[in-house]
Order: C-alpha cells, then structure tokens, then sequence
C-alpha cells in the first residue's frame, strides 16, 4: 500500500552511541554520562561537499520521528507538514537530521534508560540537564554523520531554544537559525504551569520516588494530569471554542462529574494517549531544563555569533499565550541589538502554541523562503568566511 | 560586493536618490521596504547591512527571498524593538502620511539613528490644488486612492512638513523635491511647493553635527 505513504514515504528510526566510557560525555553541570545513545532519523541526501544539512530540534514530548511514515501508523511523523519533498524543508534540496533528545523516552538515553554502573534505570539519580548538554549530543551526531557545515538548526518551542542556544554556542556550525514559537526565557506563569504538572506526577503515588520503573509501577495518572493542563496551554480559547464549545461528550447530557462535555472527552484522550509514548521522569527533566534556560543572562552569550554571524528567523504565532509574541520580541530585541540579520513574523492562526505543527501556508512560505533565499553578505559585516 | 555600480543600475528612480545618500557601509532600517529592493541593492553593491519593515504578505516573502533581513512590526507601536543608535540611517519611504502620529514616528526613527531619509508626496502639487479647485479631493499617480479607502491619514505641502521637522528637533540637511515620475526636478527647488510631486528629506539630529556621520 504505498499509495498510503506519501510525501516521504516510510522512514526509520536508527540508534547509535555517541558517548561510551572511552568518550563519556560531561555535562554542564559537572556529572558525566558514560553511555549515550541517540535514536535518529534522516531524510534527503547528503551532498557532496557535505554541506545541505538541516538539523530538527524537537520539542518537549517529540521524537526522532519527525516527518514520513512508520509501516501500521495512523499519522506521519510530527513535523510531516514541515519536511518532505518539496516542502518548507525540501527533502530534494537538504539532508535532514531529526534524533530525540537526551534525557528523552523515545529511543535516546534518558532518566528511564538503564544506569550502567547500577544495572537499574537512572530513576532521579540521572543527572539534571542544560540545553547546551542538548546541543553538545546533537553536535556529535552532526560529526557521526559526517556532515561538514549545517545549512540550517530549525526548531519549534523547546526546540527552538536548541537552535538559538546553538547559535549562540557554536555559530561556526550553522548558516540560519530558525526560532519558532520559543522563548529565551520563561515567565513566572509558564514556570508555573510546569511546576504544577511536576507536582501531579511526583504526588503521584506510583511515582515512588522516581524507582517506578524498577517497582513494575507508573504514575499515569500524574503524568496524564500534567499533559491534560499543558495541553490547554497548546491550544487557545479560539480553538477550543471552534473545535468543541460547549457540545456534549455523547448525544445527551448527562449531569455529574463524569466526562460531559466534548472538550472533556478530548483532554481525557490526549491525557490517556501521551501514556503510550512517554516517560514521566522525561517529562520532569525536560521541562526543568526550560525552566532554567536563560541564554542571554551572560554578558558575553552574543559575543561568538557577533564574531560569527548566524542569519536568524524568528517567529511567533498571534494566538499562543504559552510562549506568546512577546516572548519571541525579546529575542529579536536581543539579536537585533547585536546587528546580527534576523527576520521576525508574528503569523495569524487560532490555533495557539500548536500551530507551529500545523499547515499554515504563510509560516510554511516564511520557513522555505528563509532556507532557500538568495543571501549573499559578501563585503559586508555579515559575510562569513 | 561592486562598489563601482551605479544606483542608477536597476534601481527605482526615487530610490535610486535615496541609495545616493546612504553611506557605504551603513547600517540601514527601512521602514516599509515593499520587496525590499533598496536593501539588496544596498547589501550587495554598498557593503551595507540592514532590516527592512513590511507586513503585506507578498512583499514580505519577496523581501525575504532576496536575503533581506525583515522584521513584521507595527511601526506605529513597536518601534521600540530597536536600541538607540542601533543603525546609521532609517529610511521612511512614501509612508510618513500614512502612520497614526507622524511626530512619534519621527520621535522613534531619531532615537534609533543619527540619519533620516523621508520621503512624502506633497499635496500641494498644482494639479491637486486644480482638483480641489474643481471641487474634488487630489488624486493623482503618487495619491491615487479615493478619499474613503485611502492608506494615506495626513495630508501635507511640503510647507506643512518642515516645522514638524524642527518640532521633533530635526535638522533638514537636504531637500530634493522629485517631477510626478520621481525623477530629481531640473528645477531644483524653484517653486518645490507648487510644482514638486513629492519630495525627498535627509535629515538629522538637531543638536548634532552631520559632518560627525
């Protein structure tokens, strides 16, 4: 059936150590991680020179499965609207690198993967992450594959936190930076809702200290909590409002405190959904690493890209109060104020914070007519040697 | 970069007068830059760097293709993106009568660089005198839309537009009144108030000596 599986086709998801005893990795945070596997996946080809790659950062519950088809899916994978032939990220014309990231659940190391010196999943033992520790594994993988020169690192929400911390750490690696939907630094409100999904999971009483995995247990129902709240903070009062109102659940309603109402129905199924595909303990490390993110504190942090300067697009979404306009204003503020090349668009849609994993033709046209423009800075501050 | 090409090399007239008073080198804003035609030229044979500001969608992508910089804000409100003296010379090109309060426009591009380029269609061009003469409101190739739908809030002679300069405290260092095909007029100056289509204004800072630029 391969009709089926358009745009790319069928993709798979590889696994490769990065980091053994011989290269273990160090954090920012001083510990030092023995053993690092990354699942990724590519699509394209890489060019001669090595040099047409485009890196996908993901955000905070995706995969390495960004874009085609796994064989017996319902849906591509995440980014699909995004990569493939002939798309915003032209399969075509760029090589594409999408992995999961460290400390993830979805093929990468993580809290949940087996600590080799104990035998026993890491539980909280596993070291808190920065998202420069992101960057240092996803910078190992672009040597594994022997890419020479990234064309592009493109992210949406956390992911675009990778690319702009990136830029800023190791601008010699990339030509643009595309920041989509992100934030240098979260406010007390998103800190906020973070902390309340952390608290539903280590309440949990299935959490047990992060030793569940080694108990035979979960804490869905915390994790489920916290993936039902952060959902609402996806998504708007516009689009709630036009995908359910206050329609029923079922044909009539039925008063109690049950599921009543659609909207009901759907958060309980994204809650009950996210349990088949992600870790608790994921959950609890990712999103503290947001919460500490602060690229810009350090008077130095532009110094490396000034010196080097990456072309930055930068966007948001008109609807998205969980990481809204203004957050992406303060990062164009900060670019801008260090006469780096930044192209900023705030695009209409309903959708909220998920709408940069929609179809939305002027953002799409944005993405593409960034990667594909005709830049030439030579003779100017912005060339690059 | 080709510093040996002229602006008159595939440029639009009036920007191409514009392009003669940017410094090579400079950093540039330019505030409503359509497809952003001045900027690449600029970029590519100037050695300057830039941003332009547009929010009409098709522009916007064209700009964007070109390698131009763009930024989507309102330049009514949200001027305030960019740190003082962050650029050398903002551009205002054919927009100044239609923003909410030409003065804080002005108020914003002063803070934000030492050097202003203005452009502004004069509405006391003699055929637009004529029509109101008629008993209609101008219209004419720089002011061709009816006076319901028109983008353009403020109408000005260029007499008009000189004291807000001096309001704002700025220094007109040049005036360069364009014919209807904006071309320099042949005239020069003689009678700019009358028989100018539009006109166009470097400026700088009051207090500031523009030999300094």
């Amino acid at each position: 059936m391969a009709a089926t599986y358009d745009g790319l086709g069928v993709t798979e998801t590889k696994k490769v150590t990065l980091f053994d005893p011989a290269h273990p990795l160090t954090l920012v945070g001083g510990d030092q991680l023995d053993e690092v596997v990354v699942a990724y996946e590519t699509y394209g080809t890489l060019n001669e020179d090595a040099s047409n790659a485009v890196y996908i950062c993901h955000a905070l519950t995706g995969d390495a499965h960004a874009a085609g088809w796994h064989p017996g899916d319902k849906h591509p994978g995440w980014w699909d609207t995004m990569i493939g032939p002939g798309k915003a990220i032209d399969t075509n014309r760029w090589f594409v690198i999408s992995s999961n990231l460290l400390g993830g659940c979805q093929g990468s190391t993580g809290p949940g993967s087996i600590n080799p010196a104990t035998g026993k999943p890491w539980g909280l033992d596993f070291p808190l992450l920065d998202m420069s520790d992101f960057v240092t594994v996803h910078r190992a993988l672009v040597a594994h594959l022997g890419v020479r020169k990234l064309h592009a690192v493109v992210g949406g929400s956390m992911g675009g936190m990778q690319a702009l911390q990136w830029s800023l750490s190791y601008p010699q690696d990339l030509g643009i930076a595309v920041i989509i939907a992100a934030s240098s630094r979260l406010t007390a409100q998103n800190i906020a809702f973070s902390a309340v999904g952390r608290e539903a999971i280590i309440r949990d009483e299935n959490f047990r200290d992060g030793r569940f995995c080694e108990q035979e247990t979960r804490p869905d129902v915390g994790l489920s909590i916290a993936r039902m709240m952060a959902h609402i903070t996806y998504t708007s009062e516009e689009g709630f409002q036009a995908k359910f109102g206050r329609k029923p659940q079922h044909k009539e309603s039925a008063p109690g405190f049950g599921v009543d109402f659609a909207v009901e129905g759907y958060l309980e199924h994204q809650g009950e959904a996210f349990l088949t595909r992600f870790d608790a303990l994921s959950y609890l490390y990712l999103t503290r690493v947001m919460d500490y993110f602060d690229p810009f504190a350090e008077p130095s942090a532009l110094d490396a890209v000034r010196a080097d300067p990456v072309r930055y697009l930068v966007m948001s979404f008109d609807s998205d109060w969980r990481f809204s306009t203004e957050q992406s204003r303060r990062i164009v503020r900060r670019l801008a104020a260090a006469e780096l090349p930044v192209t900023f668009r705030e695009i209409h849609s309903p959708w909220g914070h998920d709408s940069f994993l929609l179809k939305i033709d002027p953002y799409l046209a944005t993405v593409k007519a960034v990667l594909e423009a005709d830049t030439d800075y030579r003779g100017t501050v912005w060339s690059r040697t | 970069m080709e510093p040996n090409v002229s602006p008159s090399i595939e440029l639009r007239r009036d920007l191409q007068v514009i392009a003669r008073n940017i410094p090579a080198g400079s950093r540039v804003l330019d505030l409503g830059c359509g497809d952003g035609e001045l900027l690449s030229w600029l970029i590519r044979h100037r050695a300057c760097t830039g941003t332009g500001i547009e929010r009409e969608e098709e522009k916007v992508l064209a700009a964007i293709k070109r390698g131009v910089p763009l930024v989507e804000v309102d330049i009514d409100s949200q001027l305030d993106l960019f740190a003082p003296d962050s650029y050398d010379v903002v551009v205002l090109s054919r927009t100044l009568q239609a923003v909410l309060r030409p003065d804080l426009v002005l108020t914003q591009m002063r803070r934000i660089a030492p050097r202003l380029i203005v452009t502004m269609p004069n509405f006391g061009f003699w055929p637009h005198r004529l029509r109101l003469l008629s008993g209609h409101m101008p219209r004419s190739k720089d002011l061709p839309y009816s006076w319901y739908a028109t983008p353009n809030l403020h109408h000005a002679t260029l007499i008009d537009l000189e004291p807000l300069f001096r309001d704002v405290e700025l220094k007109q260092e040049k005036r360069i009144p364009l014919s209807p095909h904006g071309n320099p007029r042949a005239l020069g100056q003689f009678g700019a108030n009358l028989l100018a289509a539009s006109a166009i204004y470097v400026l700088v800072r009051a207090d500031q000596d523009p030999t300094r630029l």
